[in-house]
């Protein structure tokens, strides 16, 4: 390991960086990276660009409106949202790329959603399944080869427990109604058969294929579970301790390391939706006491529904970094009984002398180092108090497709100065880098070789690249491990050759 | 207590610990799962011959298909021109998708825009959108060119790409003079082989209109097809500078995919100038080094430009003989003496290791044209490919293949599955078990599900590291191809001889 004394990241007194620039000069930064931009472009990207400020309720930024053609944006579509994000890890099913064969083949095996099962067997979580449309499907309508594909589906895989549909664009322009052909289907298999309109021409990301994932959920799933809650055959006995954990992926293992402590606490975890989650999971969530909503972005839809129809709680909570994880099971606690209150003390306890054994470590390492971030819906705000935890700084952050309740959730998580930017373009993140010269870049991986090739450290977000879980206190000690990695590899400070800076002092 | 700080465990070995595997347990009960015999029942069935039959009957569905769509290809022709920005004009996640996907393999920066066209652009076409882009992209990355091609979504409502840039123009989003080549290429025809012939068949177009000269330039047009290989185009260099070959590769993307780290991003890195593309008109001839991916483009050098072309795989000792023969031949000259010797270290490497390979039986999948050259090297050693899948196949290829194959005593065992996937090969490899596997790193789940080894050639490679940075081109690079083949197997022979005093008897020292 290196010692921290030889941190390659050293900064000279006399240079400007995040820490000596006031509001003004920031707002100064962000007036010349609009400059760049045709006067129509910087006028509509001036509304996604800020800096916020102490005691705002809000970070002052538009968001969730179209991206602008021919500006490098780093999101997705709908599809990506429905099939990649919320419907794509309920392992027993098996989520049909419905069109042409780029989309599924693109997405195969992208996020790290990992589950348990045999794969092609009982579970299809890295397998890619397409209608591989051709010109004729195109001409034709798809209709018939979608029945007659379900149907292959069910005799060679006779153990899944249901498909969903996710159409992708030309679905919706040829007028194909998969709605029709999943009701015959499902009969006919007698299998749940979930059609989900995600094409990716709508909305405008990946945050309204998962409205579209949640609003399939609830007319085309829950009414299953209904049937079953009356008929008596959900085979499920409730206790007063029931939870689901909602909207954690399980990328690299997160949602087990979450799980662990609400079970630790004395909760009883009936379903993760979706992260290595399974059909009859999805639905015994109506069937319990709270819901736990992680990722708010893409599944708050079925939490209020849920609430509004079976009288479901929900909450939201933050599992990055001991000091949120500790307030988030608190507040969890709150809203059950004393004997889940002392589960999570006991809990918090208990881990404790974990959490101080990794920050003794790692936050000498990593005090006062700045990072700036950008993530899809929830990381921008909820991976700040792991950050903090070990010393460092967010000195920027923002979406790529939050919306405005999720830019008033970040002005509880940010500090005074701290840049925001929206849906931020190529150019804006190169330029926000180059003058915030920050430590550390978090993002994903079109971001990630753009600022290494900076010499700038760089983590992505989204997959933990490659690593996890950073959910929970398991967690936690990775993630230091993993931002300690990062910013102190002597790699970075060899990309400087030698000759050049004596040249410099010259 | 899971973590030790000194030992930090991540899901490599955190999930193994006894606390996880106890909430592993009782999650069953509510995953409301199949017994594990009925799963261990269904399992062994897929491995049956009655699984095989039923699974190519399939008529409809498609599972785990080695292809892409079109535009991945166009773009990554793109790139390997001076200045160019592929753009991609249609919905905004498929160009998500395609610089993720060449940035996993890479691991490098690829740089892509889209015309980000949403619902109303589908009902009143993406005309607004390119307008737009167009003006966008120019003023803020500076680009000398603008290749465009498109998304499903733009093809299937019928956006006219000519008569919509014509328009961008006279909107004034870009000077009249300034380049964009396009190309329509939908994803429901042919795979990303097809996007590359089609965009670079349009690059060439429209960069040589009206560049026709009354003399030859004296030069050679190379192209490199869909080779996610960047140590090929500088091997390629290096060996027709060796002839003293004056050469224009169109186009020379391998900065592009392997650019130095020297701390600075640089966003446009293709080698190929635009006076060199626009030149390429009166070149003396046109190799290609691929024919599936440059069937369009070819056609069109021959019958616009009246310039002879020619397919020649450098690949193999066979493939690049006939390559280096070709070159002395239109260079006059005769074959240097340095490509004699690297022939012999080639050839001198393939004796050492031929027993290892000889009869070993392969299963191999992936684009026509790569699995053409692995097929002809895997002859040339003794191997005997077993089980060929090329999902984005064709019937000429199918023919070619054949030829070559029925050309060896160790072709015989071979048969073409045109048109299939890889759960397809799947029950192949369960029915007809082989020794070794070739393709993509999506083969890794028929490694975990048959236990045949995988060696890892084609695109994408995600799993491993740096493998697209060495040649498999000419004989230096068979070297490579060579090395990756046996030392599997010997990687493999060890992984099975490791247990002591049960299968260590054979865990030899020398091999």
């Amino acid at each position: 390991m290196t010692p921290p004394e030889l941190s390659t990241v050293e900064k000279s007194a006399a240079e400007t960086t995040a820490e000596n620039l006031t509001i003004a000069d920031k707002r100064e930064i962000i007036k010349e990276v609009l400059e760049a931009y045709p006067e129509k472009a910087a006028k509509k990207r001036d509304k996604h660009l800020n800096v916020y400020e102490e005691g705002k309720s809000d970070c002052g930024v538009k968001s969730n409106i179209k991206s602008l053609p021919g500006v490098m944006t780093t999101r997705g579509c709908a599809y990506a949202g429905a099939k990649g994000v919320v419907w794509g890890p309920v392992k027993d099913m098996i989520h049909l790329s419905h069109g042409p064969v780029g989309c599924g083949y693109y997405s195969w095996s992208g996020r790290r959603n990992y589950y348990i099962g045999t794969t092609g067997v009982d579970t299809f979580g890295t397998m890619q399944f397409t209608s591989d449309y051709q010109e004729r499907d195109i001409v034709f309508g798809g209709d018939k080869k979608l029945a007659k594909l379900l149907a292959e589906m069910d005799q060679l895989f006779p153990l899944v427990k249901g498909i969903t549909i996710e159409s992708e664009c030309p679905v919706g322009l040829i007028g194909d109604d998969i709605e029709a052909v999943a009701k015959k289907s499902a009969k006919e298999l007698g299998k749940p058969v979930i059609p989900v309109r995600c094409e990716g021409f709508r909305g405008v990301s990946q945050s309204l294929g998962h409205h579209i994932a949640n609003d399939t959920v609830r007319d085309w799933a829950f009414p299953i579970a209904d049937k079953k809650a009356k008929e008596g055959s959900l085979n499920f006995e409730p206790t007063p301790y029931d939870v689901a954990v909602i909207g954690d992926y399980n990328i690299g293992g997160d949602a087990w390391s979450s799980r662990i402590l609400l079970e630790e606490m004395g909760l009883r975890v009936v379903t993760q939706f979706s992260g290595d989650g399974t059909w009859n999971e999805v639905l015994l969530t109506t069937q319990v006491k709270m819901n736990l909503i992680h990722c708010y972005r893409s599944m708050n839809y079925i939490c209020r529904h849920m609430e509004e129809t079976y009288g479901i709680p929900w909450m939201e909570f933050n599992f990055f970094g001991p000091t949120h994880i500790a307030e988030s099971l608190r507040a969890i606690a709150a809203r059950f009984d004393e004997k889940i209150q002392a589960g999570a003390e006991r809990v918090i306890a208990k881990y404790q002398a974990q959490s101080d054994a990794v920050l003794a470590k790692y936050r000498p390492r990593l005090e006062g180092k700045t990072v700036m971030l950008m993530v899809g819906g929830l990381r921008p705000r909820h991976v700040i108090p792991a950050f903090k935890d070990l010393g460092m700084q967010v000195i920027g952050t923002g979406y790529e497709f939050g919306h405005n309740d999720d830019y008033k959730r970040t002005a509880e998580y940010v500090e005074d100065g701290t840049i925001i930017y929206d849906d931020v373009s190529g150019h804006e993140f190169e330029e926000f880098a180059k003058n915030l010269k920050p430590d550390l870049i978090a993002a994903g991986i079109k971001e990630k070789y753009v600022f290494q090739k900076m010499a700038l450290p760089f983590r992505q977000m989204h997959s933990w690249d490659y690593s996890g879980p950073y959910h929970g206190y398991d967690g936690f000690a990775i993630f230091a491990r993993d931002m300690d990695l990062a910013l102190n590899s002597p790699t970075w400070g060899l990309i400087k050759k030698p000759w050049q800076q004596v040249e410099a002092a010259v | 207590m899971a973590q030790n700080v000194d030992n930090i465990k991540d899901h490599v070995q955190l999930f193994h610990q006894p606390e996880y595997q106890e909430l592993f347990q009782g999650k069953k009960e509510f995953e409301g799962c199949h017994s594990e015999e009925e799963v261990a029942r269904v399992a062994e069935w897929t491995k049956s011959w009655e699984y095989r039959e039923a699974n190519f009957a399939r008529e409809a569905l498609t599972i785990n298909p080695a292809k892409a769509c079109q535009p991945l290809g166009a773009i990554f022709a793109a790139s390997g021109f001076e200045g160019t920005l592929p753009f991609v004009h249609g919905s905004q996640g498929c160009v998500a998708y395609f610089r993720t996907h060449l940035t996993r393999h890479f691991k490098e920066p690829f740089s892509a825009v889209s015309s980000s066209m949403t619902e109303d652009a589908a009902v009143f076409g993406g005309l607004q959108n390119m307008i737009d882009g167009l003006a966008n992209s120019y003023s803020l990355y500076k680009p000398k060119m603008i290749a465009m091609c498109t998304t499903c979504m733009a093809e299937v409502i019928g956006d006219d790409l000519q008569a919509f840039i014509k328009t961008s123009k006279e909107k004034g989003s870009i000077p009249e003079d300034f380049p964009v080549p396009y190309a329509h290429t939908p994803s429901f025809v042919g795979s990303h082989i097809t996007g590359y012939d089609n965009m670079l068949k349009g690059i060439l177009n429209n960069l040589t209109e009206g560049k026709k000269a009354e003399e030859k330039n004296g030069k050679w047009n190379f192209i490199p097809g869909f080779d996610t290989y960047v140590g090929n185009n500088r091997e390629l260099e290096r060996i027709l500078n060796l002839f003293g070959i004056e050469h224009t590769i169109l186009a020379d993307n391998s900065d592009t995919f392997d650019s130095p780290n020297e701390g600075e991003f640089k966003m446009y890195q293709g080698k190929t100038t635009l006076e060199e593309g626009a030149d390429s008109i009166n070149a003396l001839g046109t190799i290609a080094l691929q024919a599936y991916s440059t069937v369009k483009t070819r056609e069109y050098i021959e019958k616009e430009w009246q310039q002879p072309t020619t397919v020649l795989r450098p690949f193999g000792i066979t493939g690049t003989d006939q390559f280096i023969q070709k070159l002395a031949e239109i260079s006059g000259k005769p074959v240097p003496r340095e490509l004699e010797i690297e022939r012999g270290r080639a050839l001198d490497a393939m004796t050492d290791s031929q027993a290892w390979i000889h009869g070993k039986r392969v299963a191999l999948y992936g684009d026509p044209d790569l699995v053409y050259t692995l097929v002809s090297f895997l002859l040339e050693l003794g191997a005997e490919p077993v089980h060929i899948v090329v999902t984005n196949s064709n019937e000429v290829f199918e023919q070619e293949l054949q030829a070559l194959l029925n050309s060896s005593p160790y072709g015989k065992s071979a048969t073409i599955w045109g048109g299939k996937d890889l759960w397809h090969m799947r029950s192949l490899m369960f029915t007809e078990p082989v020794d070794l596997l070739i393709g993509n790193s999506y083969g890794k789940y028929l490694w975990r599900d048959t236990h045949t080894p995988l060696v890892r050639i084609g695109y994408p490679i995600f799993d491993r590291h740096h493998m697209h940075r060495y040649a498999t081109l000419g004989y230096t690079g068979t070297l490579n191809l060579l090395n990756w083949i046996v030392n599997t197997i010997l990687e493999d022979l060890d992984r099975s001889t490791i247990i002591p005093s049960k299968t260590d008897i054979s865990y030899d020292l020398v091999r």
